[in-house]
């Protein structure tokens, strides 16, 4: 299966970047899921968490507030004024 | 010890404190201009996102929005001036002040009222002593820019801006100021953030590359509304940090050079200091010598 690249970036660093097999976000609209081959996007994300799950099927969870997502050729881009990893 | 002798002494001494303090300073800008320059580097891929994601929106939409529309008539632009909150720094501060007063020369022969905004104690000293008026004035923090700033001028920037020309609005927004090419090299610019004209970095697609067709939640408008001061925050944040990099490499400059110069005027006063000492050993021996002659002569 194609893979999704994703970087996770805010104000003043990049956060996290890798592959993923899903990446799911809440946007003001609801929860979104994304799978490698989706349509290009531009959303506006809502506070709250973000998982990125890897190939290898482990979920990295990253607190984004305040950004937007961007999805346009397998690249997930969540970039938020504020944003880390959280640690689970 | 004669009166010329103590002079140069005094003099050599006063240029070797102030040798000692610009060396210091030389050395700490120094090792800062490095941290600066990451933090530059850092933001990058911010920036880039949100510079990528507003040419898409822009580029890729057909809605009118106060974004990517040019008004019929522009009455009122804005100047955001990036200085320093201290000096020895050289020409640093200047060169911005300078390019702004081009730029307002530019702008009022179009017809534009210019209004100011200002970041930097600098800036601010400039426009008091010269009783200009500025809109607003932010100072402190110019050497480690902190995003919050970041974002309260671009709040209120873009307030001016969605606010009607009639109401004091702005419909343009120009920024100046210092970007960092390298350490030896940093160059006054000014940007016309708002309206979007060319943006810098976006990526032109390739012959072949066609571009994506976004789909955008909720909807464009209100992306748009999103990524407007999102946009105009990271323009400025990354204006700041180029600004406090060049800052750093314009004051270790302006510290190499006062050095240098001190090491050279302390040369020069310690020959001058030499050639004193020499004239009056030399007078003192001839003294001694005329008087002992005269002396010899009585007898």
């Amino acid at each position: 299966m194609a893979e999704l690249q994703v970087t996770v970036v805010s104000a003043d660093q990049s956060v996290w970047s890798g592959a993923a097999s899903m990446v799911v976000a809440r946007t003001t609209e609801g929860e979104i899921g994304i799978l490698a081959g989706h349509e290009p996007l531009l959303a506006i994300l809502a506070a709250g968490e973000v998982r990125i799950t890897d190939p290898r099927g482990t979920v990295v969870r990253a607190k984004a507030d305040d950004g937007f997502l961007s999805v346009e050729h397998d690249t997930v881009t969540i970039v938020a004024r504020y944003a880390e990893l959280a640690t689970a | 010890m004669g009166a010329q002798l103590r002079v140069y002494r005094q003099k050599i001494k006063a240029a070797q404190t102030t040798k000692k303090i610009t060396r210091a300073m030389e050395l700490i800008s120094a090792s800062r201009i490095q941290k600066a320059q990451a933090r530059v580097a850092a933001s990058g891929p911010y920036s880039r996102a949100v510079t990528r994601a507003v040419s898409a929106v822009a580029t890729f939409s057909n809605v009118d929005h106060i974004l990517t529309t040019e008004p019929p008539k522009i009455e009122r632009a804005a100047v955001l001036l990036f200085t320093s909150d201290r000096g020895l720094a050289g020409a640093f501060s200047t060169n911005v002040v300078r390019e702004a007063n081009e730029l307002t020369t530019l702008l009022r022969s179009q017809g534009k009222e210019v209004v100011y905004y200002l970041v930097g104690r600098k800036a601010a000293a400039y426009f008091a002593f010269r009783k200009r008026a500025a809109e607003e004035i932010w100072t402190g923090g110019t050497e480690k820019p902190e995003f919050e700033t970041a974002q309260k001028i671009g709040q209120t920037i873009v307030a001016k801006f969605i606010q009607p020309a009639s109401e004091g609005g702005v419909d343009e927004i120009h920024v100046v100021y210092n970007r960092f090419v390298s350490v030896v090299t940093q160059v006054p610019e000014v940007v016309r953030l708002l309206p979007l004209e060319v943006v810098e970095g976006v990526e032109t697609p390739g012959e072949n590359e066609i571009l994506p067709l976004y789909e955008f939640e909720p909807e464009v408008g209100d992306v748009l509304d999103a990524l407007l001061p999102v946009y105009i925050e990271s323009r400025i944040f990354n204006a700041m940090l180029q600004s406090a990099a060049s800052e750093h490499a314009a004051r270790q400059k302006a510290m190499k050079s006062a050095s240098d110069n001190a090491d050279k005027l302390i040369t020069n006063y310690t020959r001058l200091a030499n050639n004193a000492r020499q004239a009056e050993i030399t007078q003192q021996i001839s003294e001694i010598v005329g008087g002992a002659d005269a002396l010899s002569v009585k007898n």
